[in-house]
């Protein structure tokens, strides 16, 4: 790692923010989708949808947001992961256009059949989208076949191997653990005494596949560990988000759900700082002909842009962040149903 | 079909659906923060009634607008990856820009709008208010940036890439107010509060027909009378001037608009009339004779570049154009009239009495979705061939390496969900318009009424 914090370093840092920033905050709320037909009735359910009711569309802001960053700061990583992985993100797209919808027109009709329909339809969505973005995390991580012009060289097919769908599953444990830490947070009696018992299952359940990805990466990908090898005192970081992830059931158990979600956040800030440590400089390693890569540097856009855009991220993510705080802030304590709830 | 057609078709497809949706929020946007305004003022109930019930009309409207503009983020990279490479440093930024000043603000405050009733004070909403309305205008203006740089770049050099030619920023405000912005965004941005004027109208009308909520629909007719009048006569003013810039940047696509064919001659306007462009001339149309003229020169006399100044390869699709930009202007003067028609019998007392004037609000809701629709497609396909004005052409900016079916494939998909997602949409709209604006703690309104 150069010392030298240049501006295409900088990038790679706050797209890495922007696609962070949507993992933790998105990723909560994918979990409480996930699990969501794990409760019966539908006060529950409805219990479930409002808990994310008023900040599920914000944070998925962050994913459209990252990608138009995406698109200004490394033109080329947007035009050949989007086009190489155009089915995926197809499926990807209609997973988040039904859950958008399925958690609006759930509640606009009483009828049995209706809520079903949609209970079915946002848990459904909300896994496939879950684990197309793991899959394709696990691709980056991977590498994918680039031609000397960049262009994706695989199929689509090719893009569902072994370790691909390993960091998928693994995806959709992780906001599942999150998720059910959230539902905890700010549900409260029966619903919350049922949730609860489901965090420790969660958590055992992202460990093993935690632990099974770490291994098959150590094995298989060594592109992703050289760095750490090379500094091992990033491994802390590692130790860090083991320590995180074993401080979530003690706060559980203590009653201190919020500081258990701030543990599951750490967990995973944890977890992709080491990954983007992994990829950099890479942004889509070429493997096999590792000279085809993506870099951070013949990828960007021209320092000129990128300057512009550094200035636009300073004045606008102090708001960003602002408004987020603001509205986490407004709509924090356990949630209740009333006339304006979903 | 080819891969070039149907990425085409995909695009326009998923940008019409999408479009029924933002010009809609933008508009209603301003008239939330009237209405709501108006409550805080006077403190009369049925203001505070009129706001809550728009308020979850924008929340449909506005799901679906996010839903379905998930999609247009995402599809310059998959199915145009050749214009992603060669404009992202221009028009990714402009993209990005929205994100940053307009998403996050729209969609963090519609929160508040929606949920926050009882969590924070009446002034702390309208503040919301004002800020979602904002937020729909920003990004307004970003995306309008972006599309105006691609009519007619500027701010820009082309430098050579590492994977070829690509467009880079010279000058950030050339790009921001590159020569088209202005007339386009005051135009786009005024053909939203339209949508949602008319809209308004439209929902009141079938009220007073129904002698249902007529309180309501009373007040609410005359706010989006008001938005109606205004925005429909300030169209005439930056249509004119929009017309006027691309008879100045894309002589051509002016001369598609009208089907003028000769190089240099006096240009007639047409009422309406098909064009023939085997024969290039334009048939059963009824003209005004030397009006293109007098419109861009201020002389009848003067000659305006025609079709054949460039070679049949550098002309858009010319009935197209000519009929789309047709249906707007034949649209714009209708709502015109409408809405003045109403201030007419407004004035006169009449308008809560006059019931096929009531009846022609019904359906006028239509107008300016017609018209927001088919402005967009004249001004996109009269840029064709080229993407990016001039310097790229549609045909090479597709993405290399997605084939026919995939294309195929995606467009099916985004049809079938669209459709359900369409009537999902009408269907519930229908349901919160029957329902109307008496919840529980308006219940009685009706009979008040």
């Amino acid at each position: 790692m150069s010392a030298l914090l240049d501006l295409n370093t900088i990038w790679f840092i706050l797209v890495g923010v922007l696609f962070a920033g949507y993992a933790i905050l998105d990723g909560f709320d994918l979990g409480v989708g996930a699990l969501h037909l794990f409760t019966r009735t539908d006060t529950e359910r409805r219990l479930m949808i409002n808990a994310i009711g008023p900040v599920w569309d914000g944070n998925e802001v962050w994913l459209v947001t990252g990608g138009g960053a995406l698109f200004a700061a490394f033109p080329e990583v947007y035009a050949t992961a989007f086009s190489g992985f155009y089915l995926a993100f197809m499926l990807l797209l209609v997973a988040l256009i039904f859950r958008a919808v399925a958690i609006e027109f759930r509640s606009k009709q009483p009828g049995r059949r209706w809520r079903q329909m949609w209970d079915g339809s946002f848990a459904a969505s909300s896994i496939v989208s879950s684990l197309l973005i793991g899959v394709a995390l696990g691709n980056v991580a991977w590498g994918i076949p680039l031609t000397e012009r960049h262009e994706f060289a695989g199929s689509f097919l090719s893009l569902l191997h072994p370790y691909a769908l390993l960091v998928g599953v693994t995806t959709v444990a992780l906001f599942m653990m999150h998720g059910a830490i959230y539902t905890v947070m700010k549900t409260d009696g029966e619903l919350q005494a049922k949730v609860r018992g489901w965090v420790n299952n969660t958590i055992i359940g992202f460990i093993i596949c935690y632990v099974t990805t770490t291994m098959a990466t150590l094995l298989y990908v060594p592109n992703m560990t050289d760095t750490i090898k090379r500094h091992p005192v990033l491994f802390l970081l590692a130790l860090l988000n083991m320590l995180a992830i074993a401080n979530i059931p003690r706060e559980i158990h203590h009653g201190r759900e919020f500081h258990a979600f701030l543990s599951s956040c750490a967990a995973m800030l944890a977890l992709l700082t080491l990954f983007g440590l992994g990829m950099f400089p890479n942004l889509i390693f070429s493997n096999p002909a590792p000279a085809n890569s993506l870099t951070v540097y013949n990828a960007a856009s021209s320092p000129q842009t990128l300057g512009i855009m550094l200035v636009i991220a300073l004045l606008g993510m102090p708001l960003v962040v602002a408004y987020t705080v603001s509205i986490y802030w407004i709509f924090r304590g356990k949630v209740k149903l009333t006339a304006s709830s979903y | 079909m080819d891969v070039l057609f149907l990425s085409r078709l995909q695009f326009a497809l998923t940008i019409a659906f999408h479009y029924l949706f933002p010009p809609l929020s933008i508009g209603l946007g301003v008239i939330l923060v009237a209405m709501e305004g108006m409550y805080l003022k006077t403190k009369n109930p049925l203001f505070h009634h009129m706001t809550r019930f728009w308020v979850r009309i924008f929340g449909l409207v506005f799901a679906l607008g996010v839903a379905s503009g998930i999609v247009m983020e995402f599809q310059f990279g998959t199915n145009w990856s050749a214009y992603s490479r060669f404009v992202g440093d221009v028009f990714g930024s402009a993209l990005a820009a929205e994100g940053v000043f307009a998403f996050f603000l729209e969609s963090g405050f519609l929160a508040i709008l929606l949920f926050g009733w009882d969590k924070v004070s009446p002034r702390m909403h309208f503040i919301a208010t004002i800020l979602v309305a904002f937020g729909a205008h920003f990004s307004a203006v970003w995306i309008i940036v972006a599309n105006s740089w691609q009519q007619t770049p500027a701010g820009h050099h082309i430098v050579m890439g590492p994977n070829g030619p690509r467009a880079e920023i010279v000058d950030f405000w050339q790009v921001v107010f590159n020569p088209s912005t202005l007339d386009r965004l005051s135009h786009a941005v005024l053909g939203g509060w339209q949508a949602a004027a008319f809209f308004v109208l439209s929902v009141s009308a079938w009220y007073l027909l129904h002698r249902r909520h007529t309180e309501f629909a009373k007040i609410s007719m005359k706010v989006g009378l008001v938005v109606a009048a205004f925005a429909s006569l300030m169209q005439l003013a930056t249509g004119h001037s929009s017309a006027a810039g691309v008879s100045r940047n894309q002589p051509v696509k002016l001369a598609a608009y009208e089907g003028h064919y000769e190089a240099a001659a006096p240009a007639p306007l047409y009422l309406f009339g098909w064009v023939d462009e085997e024969a290039e001339t334009v048939r059963l149309g009824v003209k005004l004779p030397g009006m293109l003229s007098w419109l861009v020169h201020g002389d009848p006399a003067a000659p305006v570049v025609g079709l054949r100044a460039v070679p049949p390869g550098e002309r858009p699709p010319v009935n197209l154009v000519f009929q789309t930009y047709h249906l707007m202007v034949a649209l714009g003067m209708a709502l015109l009239a409408l809405s003045w028609l109403g201030l007419f019998l407004w004035w006169r007392r009449r308008l809560f009495e006059t019931r096929w004037f009531q009846w022609l609000l019904v359906f006028a809701v239509l107008g300016p979705q017609l018209a927001n629709q088919a402005g967009w497609a004249s001004a996109e396909v009269g840029r064709q061939p080229y993407i990016v004005q001039g310097l790229l052409r549609t045909a090479d900016a597709l993405s290399p390496v997605v084939g026919a079916g995939e294309v195929l494939t995606s467009i099916i998909l985004f049809g079938l969900v669209y459709l359900l997602l369409f009537v999902l949409f009408v269907y519930l709209l229908n349901e919160k318009i029957q329902h109307g604006p008496a919840d529980d703690e308006t219940a009685g309104e009706g009979q008040r009424a």
